[in-house]
């Protein structure tokens, strides 16, 4: 049986700034990773991360990760790794997207 | 200290305005990432987890006030008001935003300082001993070394396209403080039979996925081949180094895979074949950079001893930092200061914009304009008067870097690790903050005295744990950070690599782990001078394996 597909996510960082930010359904970028579209499937996976690779020119380095479902019924990240760049850095929480709220 | 001539003002900011215009390039869309990436690297800019991250050199760890203000200009302008002191002896700023970094390498140039070779394959940042020039111990002063070497490396059209990066320590002492022996090459200054100085070569040492200790491939290089024969290493690392796997590119593999016989022998005769006196460096230019680092005119007049020692008695913080944060100079009445950015429970390495206008205030006064930064993450004051001492002191303790730990438990070496870098696998700092609470009284400190722990959050090693008296590396064991511990690693003229001590310990499991290790070491000790190092040496791993594990006990 193959294994069950993991839902994704496309990430990246902000050209300008480097803040991480999110694909969307729509195909904009958000800084909130529950806003994040959630592929299924590798199908639906393969094709956000094309439609993210087609806006060099907004972010840099677009990548799938692993996303669970939080509470809310919003994707959360599923890995520690993406945890803490929803956060900041975990020794400082005055700095990062933590301190602004948007966590 | 050394000061720009006018090819390299000019060629620095040549550099800047490229670069501006390579940022400008790459918004408006004629760049893509792949094109600029390369770019923005060889001008020290990264993309970490959170932001950008901009690295900057500090040649040898050597700064005067002027230079230490504006970093703090810019830690206050374009970042969040602080910055991050490396092992590499540099200083990376966490949050630059793009279109802001021309101007902050502009803000560089005009204090003489930039960001060039921190990042990709070419010869990096030349590192030396941070006592460099005061030490009581030194044979001559490695920073004129380090510097020719800055100047023979940069842009060097031969060593732009390394198969990798490739990193040089100088010390200029015996007691090695600059961990030469974990470098592609290390120099240590020694003096042949006659007394004049020269170098023992050190090849192939290195930490990252296969740590080794380097080799020495020359044990006496008078001071005048230095060039020539790097030259000629270099070479036949360019020509003979790997280039097909990118972890086995490294001079270490190189030595390892061909040993070091073989290397010794293309490398000499390389040397051999070399126009020397053309690759050599011109007498007058070795003058002209000596004169920079000619010693400041030191007040040598006697210390008021009794005044000084009054103050250690009436204050105990005091005496704490005067027994623990100094080292000796080579002129009697004058100090090194160590200043520790290791307050306990905060981040190894991290000064805020205030700090270090203080630091720099301080080094004018009190310092000769001088400051260091150490690949252990301190700051140092080379040249203090010892009866300024406790005016030092008393401005340092106002703004919490007065912390009396300098070689003790708590003087913590931890790279960024995943609360900032893109490579990591798992924290450092909270780790480094864990331990140090747990052994926050400074008397327990001293009963321990020194032992050195240095995290790593992957296996690139910039914590240097492999040479940690007891080194912790973060790992990724299934989705949860998982830490490896190994023993018995030092990063002196004695250097050796830790040994894995067993399974690696859950977040959580470090500090108990770290308690238990130490009571071990305490009770196992013969003397209450044997430091944790010695007493690894004379028994070996198993006592302090089974004080870690204590699971493994119970069960045999
Ligand atoms: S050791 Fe790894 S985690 Fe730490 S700074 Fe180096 S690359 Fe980043």
């Amino acid at each position: 049986m193959p294994k069950p597909f993991t839902p994704q996510v496309v990430t990246a960082n902000d050209l300008f700034d480097g803040d991480v930010v999110y694909l969307t359904a729509a195909h904009g970028w958000s800084r909130e990773h529950g806003d994040a579209a959630v592929a299924g499937n590798e199908e639906a996976a393969t094709a956000l991360l094309a439609a993210a690779t087609e806006q060099p020119g907004k972010i840099v380095g677009p990548y799938l990760a692993d996303s669970a479902i939080g509470a809310d019924g919003r994707p959360a990240p599923a890995h520690y790794r993406e945890a803490i760049r929803t956060l900041g850095p975990s020794n400082r929480t005055d700095l990062g997207k933590q301190a602004e709220g948007a966590a | 200290m050394y000061r720009y001539d006018e090819f390299d003002a000019q060629f620095v900011r040549e550099r800047v305005k490229q670069f501006r215009a390579q940022v400008d390039r790459r918004i408006n869309g004629s760049l893509t990432e792949d094109e600029f990436k390369p770019l923005r690297l060889q001008n020290g800019l990264y993309l970490q987890l959170h932001a950008y991250m901009l690295r900057v050199a500090i040649p040898y760890g050597t700064l005067n006030g002027k230079q230490m203000r504006q970093l703090a200009v810019i830690a206050e302008k374009w970042d969040k008001g602080y910055g991050h002191f490396t092992t590499r002896q540099n200083i990376q700023y966490n949050w630059p935003k793009l279109p802001d970094v021309a101007d902050i390498l502009d803000a560089l140039a005009d204090v003489e300082m930039h960001a060039i070779q921190t990042s990709g394959n070419c010869i990096r940042n030349v590192t030396a001993d941070h006592f460099a020039g005061a030490a009581a111990d030194e044979i001559e002063d490695p920073r004129p070394t380090a510097e020719l070497l800055r100047q023979w490396s940069t842009a060097h059209p031969e060593f732009a396209f390394l198969p990798r990066k490739f990193k040089i320590a100088v010390t200029g002492s015996p007691n090695d403080r600059a961990v030469t022996k974990a470098h592609d090459i290390g120099l240590r200054m020694i003096r042949d039979a006659s007394g004049a100085p020269g170098y023992e070569v050190i090849v192939g040492g290195g930490m990252g996925r296969t740590p080794m200790v380097g080799k020495v491939i020359r044990e006496f290089l008078p001071k005048a081949d230095l060039l020539p024969y790097l030259e000629a290493i270099m070479r036949v690392y360019n020509l003979y180094g790997r280039r097909d796997n990118k972890y086995k590119a490294r001079i270490k593999i190189l030595v390892h895979e061909e040993s070091l016989q073989e290397v010794r022998a293309r490398v000499e005769e390389e040397f051999a074949a070399m126009d020397g006196p053309a690759v050599a460096a011109d007498p007058a230019e070795v003058a002209r950079i000596e004169s920079y680092f000619a010693a400041p005119k030191l007040d040598s007049r006697p210390v008021r001893e009794a005044a000084l020692a009054a103050a250690r008695s009436t204050d105990p913080d005091f005496d704490a930092w005067m027994a623990v944060n100094l080292a000796e100079h080579h002129d009697a009445s004058h100090a090194i200061v160590t200043i520790s950015l290791k307050p306990i429970g905060g981040a190894p390495g991290d000064a805020s914009a205030e700090q270090m206008r203080l630091v720099a205030d301080l080094a004018e006064r009190y310092s000769h304009d001088e400051i260091r930064v150490s690949h252990e993450q301190n700051l140092v004051l080379p040249h203090v008067r010892r009866d300024d001492l406790p005016a030092i002191y008393a401005a340092l303790a106002k703004a919490d870097l007065a912390t009396a730990n300098s070689g003790l438990i708590s003087d913590i070496i931890a790279c960024p690790g995943l609360d900032y870098c893109a490579l990591a696998t798992a924290r450092s700092i909270p780790v480094a903050q864990d331990i140090s609470r747990r052994f926050a009284s400074p008397a327990l400190q001293r009963k321990i005295g020194e032992l050195k722990i240095k995290i790593s959050g992957c296996i690139n090693a910039c914590g240097h744990h492999h040479v940690g008296h007891i080194g912790i590396l973060g790992l990724d064991k299934a989705g949860k950070e998982n830490y490896q511990i190994t023993l018995g690693g030092d990063a002196t003229e004695t250097a050796a690599i830790g040994e894995r001590a067993g399974r690696g310990l859950d977040a959580e499991e470090v500090g108990p782990a770290m308690e238990r290790l130490v009571a071990a070491y305490l009770d196992l000790r013969e003397t209450q001078d044997e430091t944790f190092l010695e007493a690894y040496r004379r028994i070996g791993q198993a006592p302090f394996k089974s004080a870690l594990y204590p699971e493994a006990r119970d069960a045999a």
